[in-house]
């Protein structure tokens, strides 16, 4: 037993939180209030030492500045102090499970984050005459490599630097694939549960977009694709496995169907992690997928990116493939850019999707995870995912609504609905509770095609103790949400902030900080 | 496997709950003839952490990173100095594992950051509001082309020759499947700033939805962008204005002072480094009216239940999720970390910091011009400059580049690897200095141009 010097004995506390004083900060001990940085700062404190300029006569073309910006700065103590009080508002999978379904919200291993840091990789110019990047070119056709081989595809576009434009460019090959024969095609047809970027996309290439139904198991219903499909049809995008958590178990049929006519058939990566390293989508018939390597090769999410969404292409959509791209000749890596695009054979590329050559720091990352896992880790990743998925789909499906549970197993993600809640209660409700109980909360309302849906994702970098703990927390919040607990309604109470009012927030929007007049400030 | 928690007797009991025997089981929908009986032949299997280490820090020292050598690269890609608090910030696990702020209760961190990035970022380029970052500058360029698009309801945009080859490359690739019309032109190394100007005002016309300038351009001239934001005004015309190196406004009037109606740029040069590229940060800023038809995301600022400020991602009325194919842009993901680079950089600057870097970088960038003009048949193409001017070689410049490279001097950017076959800009060479340049660096790009001419 250990002793007590002070002679202070505990007491079990008589008052809750909600009735302690305020206290004079507005801090709750570890629960840090912080101003906003322009009511903190001034335009005339700063946080770094600059040598003295030289004196020169201005070559500016006498367009100098003569008003102030408006750019308040801190000493580095309080702008340090300042970003770290406010990262303790945020949650992060560091701090615990984090099953967003859809965003594959896995660890993110340290060791990427030192290889990104490598002066080699991280301070190395884009426009580095090519015999000084060689390395650079090698890592690249590295990663390439590997996602060609994980995904049984010959074709790759390492540039693309997210999901939502790793579809664009699949679009696009797509397009510029019909249009070197002369074949305009109008129409994309996506399925009415696909992620919101899909039809985005389609519009954003400049095609219509029609949607595709699900039949009652969840899945993309067949006929009603094959209905749809006609000679006015560039291509379809599938996800699979699909938002519903379900394998499309007709993928080879749906491809056959789609090429029959002539389309092709793009797949949505985003749920690559439920496959990865167990099914190569080239089996499929697939000629085109993104592949995030934000959630299936952990880089980080970053409360927003950078993401970073390479396309492997099949042999038809290959050689379309924008600029620019790696190849290996000899020992010697060649970035073919716009310059080399007809004396290496590649006058179908379809053009350029951004300056330079993509998300490098991400290759690095995702070079270091598919290397630590190697082609063993990488399948007991998707084998572990899917089991997680399942032991939380089949332990909570007593206690929630599992519209699909009767479809077979799930992959990587859970899907509930709210049916059985008490009324006025929905997902928001459970969501909220769920951050008291400290977890960051499931996906919400999608797909759209599950009402008040849930989605799960635990991913495989989650212990059994972990996923143990969400199940009895989630079953409780559940239980509350269907016995109509009014206390549910005002959660999160334990959080930086209580529920936001986002609907004020859109009606008048405030998006940048004002000044107050200045009688205000002065005060 | 050390990221793998789950053990054996783990699965065992997980498969027993489910009810299944093997996880075999789990994949009983995948077609039999895609389902891989094994590890992927081909692949290595897995490997230790040291393993791996070794092996990418050999690759990683194949490369002539920046800091190896006298260095001048620059053409939308600047090195500069990034305190290291910036690093040690992004690298905080609850920014850096955290994702989008769908949960705003539990991401006030990451949405106060953002409300703060997008005030610096509009108050820096003049404009009322800006959005929480697209992916970079080139992609933000072409969804302001999109933008102005939508509110003129005109097909029609005129790119300056100024503005970066690869952003001209994006956005022309993008218009020929979307049926956009974009007028393009090559820069001059004879030209001037207000012949570009005058250029552009001829050409805009009541078809005209926006006209695209770079300022600073590629060949680092500055431009007074008033006349030009009146011409297509008075056409009904929208100014978009791009800058790839931000760190020009701490001294520079900004795009939207001169009138610009949209402002877009790389942010890279302000915390994030070179990376070969990527990730960037872009940057897109506009005036209030136009918000509604703004891509990507955007942090409000409201009031919780108790009646608490905090910020939540608003107006995604605009966004993916929501409108699907009406959407604004098909963008989800952002550059989110680097723009927290980005505002911890310019926290720690602060106007005055800014201020004092931009007069540093101008400076040395005036020194550097007197010093190599000096080298015989070397002259100056840039009228007017910021830290990047134009040298005209009296020969081609992509060998002397690479001549000086292999002697350990990165001399710049050869204008023939950014316009190949343009004959008329094959001996323009590109020259940054920045605040990370000593006079001894530029003393041995000097010699060693002198000697690569010679």
């Amino acid at each position: 037993m250990t002793v007590n010097p002070s002679g202070w004995r505990p007491e079990a506390p008589t008052n809750d939180i909600d009735a302690a004083p305020a206290t004079f900060t507005g801090n709750k001990a570890l629960m840090l209030e912080e101003a906003l940085l322009f009511e903190i700062g001034s335009i005339d404190r700063t946080g770094v030492d600059l040598p003295e300029p030289p004196k020169v006569a201005s070559r500016l073309n006498g367009l100098e500045r003569n008003r102030t910006i408006g750019l308040p700065g801190l000493s580095e103590p309080e702008a340090v102090r300042h970003y770290t009080r406010l990262s303790r508002q945020n949650y992060g999978i560091d701090l615990g499970f984090f099953p967003l379904g859809s965003c594959t919200m896995k660890h993110n291993p340290r060791l990427n984050e030192k290889m990104a840091r490598l002066p080699g990789f991280a301070d190395l110019h884009p426009l580095t005459p090519v015999d000084g990047t060689q390395g650079a070119l090698a890592l690249i056709h590295l990663v390439g490599e590997w996602l060609k081989t994980l995904t049984g595809m010959p074709g790759i576009a390492m540039s693309p630097k997210a999901g939502a434009h790793g579809e664009l460019c699949g679009l696009l090959a797509i397009r510029a694939a019909h249009e070197a024969t002369g074949d305009a095609r109008t129409t994309i047809l996506v399925p009415e549960s696909a992620h919101g970027t899909n039809p985005a996309t389609a519009a954003f290439a400049g095609y219509a977009v029609e949607s595709i139904p699900a039949t009652a198991e969840g899945r993309v219903d067949l006929d009603a694709l094959k209905a749809k499909l006609g000679t006015h049809v560039a291509g379809v995008m599938i996800t699979n496995p699909n938002t519903c958590g379900l394998f499309e178990r007709d993928m080879i049929e749906i491809a056959d169907a789609i090429h029959a006519v002539g389309a092709y058939l793009y797949c949505d990566g985003a749920n690559f992690n439920a496959i990865v390293g167990s099914v190569r989508p080239g089996d499929l018939g697939v000629d085109a997928m993104h592949i995030n390597l934000h959630k299936t090769f952990s880089t980080p999410h970053g409360g927003g990116g950078p993401g970073s969404g390479p396309v492997v292409f099949s042999e038809a959509l290959a050689p379309f493939a924008p600029l620019p791209f790696v190849e290996q000749h000899g020992d010697a890596f060649v970035l073919v850019e716009e310059e080399t695009v007809a004396e290496e054979h590649h006058e179908k590329a379809f053009g350029r999707m951004v300056a330079f050559h993509g998300q490098m720091g991400m290759f690095v990352r995702a070079a270091a995870y598919m290397m630590s896992h190697g082609a063993d880790g990488l399948r007991q990743v998707s084998e572990d995912a899917v089991l997680s998925a399942n032991y939380i789909l089949r332990s909570l499906e007593d206690v929630l609504d599992a519209p699909f549970g009767a479809s077979g197993p799930c992959m990587h993600e859970a899907l509930f609905s709210d049916d059985g809640m008490a009324p006025g209660f929905s997902t928001l409700d459970i969501a909220k509770g769920l951050i008291d109980e400290g977890f960051h909360p499931m996906t919400m309302y999608f797909p759209l095609v599950v009402h008040g849906a849930m989605l799960i994702e635990p991913t495989e970098t989650e212990s059994k103790a972990a996923l143990d703990q969400f199940i009895g927390a989630l079953r409780s919040v559940a239980e509350r949400a269907k016995a109509g607990d009014p206390a549910l309604k005002a959660a999160p109470i334990h959080a930086p902030r209580r529920r936001l009012d986002e609907t004020a927030a859109a009606r008048k929007p405030v998006l940048v900080y004002k000044d107050p007049p200045l009688a205000t400030a002065a005060e | 496997m050390r990221y793998l928690p789950l053990q054996p007797e783990d699965r065992q009991a997980m498969l027993g709950v489910i009810g299944a025997s093997s996880v075999d089981d789990l994949f009983v929908d995948v077609p039999a003839a895609a389902r891989l009986d094994g590890p992927i032949r081909d692949l290595p299997m897995h490997q230790s952490e040291q393993a791996v280490e070794r092996q990418l820090t050999a690759l990683a020292r194949k490369n002539q990173a920046a800091s190896d050598q006298p260095f001048f690269l620059g053409a939308g890609a600047y090195r500069h100095h990034v305190p290291a608090s910036v690093d040690h910030i992004i690298q905080r696990g609850e920014f850096l594992t955290s994702y989008t702020p769908y949960q705003p209760e539990i991401a006030q961190g990451t949405l106060q950051a953002l409300f703060e990035f997008q005030t610096q970022v509009a108050r820096l380029f003049g404009c009322d509001v800006a959005n929480a970052s697209m992916y970079d500058g080139s992609t933000a360029c072409w969804e302001a082309i999109v933008m102005a698009r939508r509110i003129t309801k005109r097909g029609k945009a005129i790119l300056s020759g100024g503005l970066h080859p690869h952003y001209v490359s994006v956005c022309t690739t993008m218009a020929r499947f979307t049926g956009d019309v974009l007028e393009t032109s090559l820069p001059s190394l004879e030209g001037s700033a207000e012949k570009e100007m005058a250029k552009l005002i001829a050409a805009v016309d009541g078809e005209t939805s926006c006209v695209v300038v770079q300022n600073p351009g590629i060949l680092g001239r500055i431009a007074d962008l008033s006349e030009l934001a009146a011409a297509c005004h008075a056409k009904g015309a929208l100014l978009v204005a791009v800058v790839t190196e931000p760190v020009s406004l701490g001294l520079i009037r900004s795009p939207g002072e001169m009138g610009a109606d949209i402002v877009v740029g790389e942010g890279q040069s302000i915390g994030v480094g070179l990376n070969f590229g990527g990730p960037y940060v872009g940057l897109f800023a506009c005036a209030d009216k136009h918000v509604r038809q703004m891509p990507g995301r955007l942090a409000g600022e409201t009031v919780d239940a108790a009646g608490q400020r905090g910020f939540v991602l608003t107006l995604s009325t605009r966004e993916q999720h929501i409108r699907r194919e009406k959407a604004t842009s098909n963008i989800c993901t952002n550059s989110g970390l680097c723009a927290l680079a980005f505002t911890v950089h310019m926290t720690l600057l602060g106007e005055k910091g800014l201020r004092d870097l931009a007069t540093l970088n101008h400076a040395l960038a005036v020194e550097a011009v007197e010093v190599l003009t000096k080298v015989p048949g070397v002259e100056l193409c840039s009228d007017s400059f910021f830290n990047e001017f134009i040298l005209k070689l009296p020969k081609e410049a992509r060998p002397v580049v690479r001549d000086m490279a292999e002697k350990g001097v990165l001399g710049g950017v050869s204008l023939g690897r950014l316009y190949p076959g343009v004959e008329a800009l094959e001996k323009g060479l590109v020259v940054a200095v920045t605040e990370t340049t000593t006079r001894d660096d530029v003393q041995a790009l000097a010699a060693a141009l002198e000697e690569a001419l010679a």
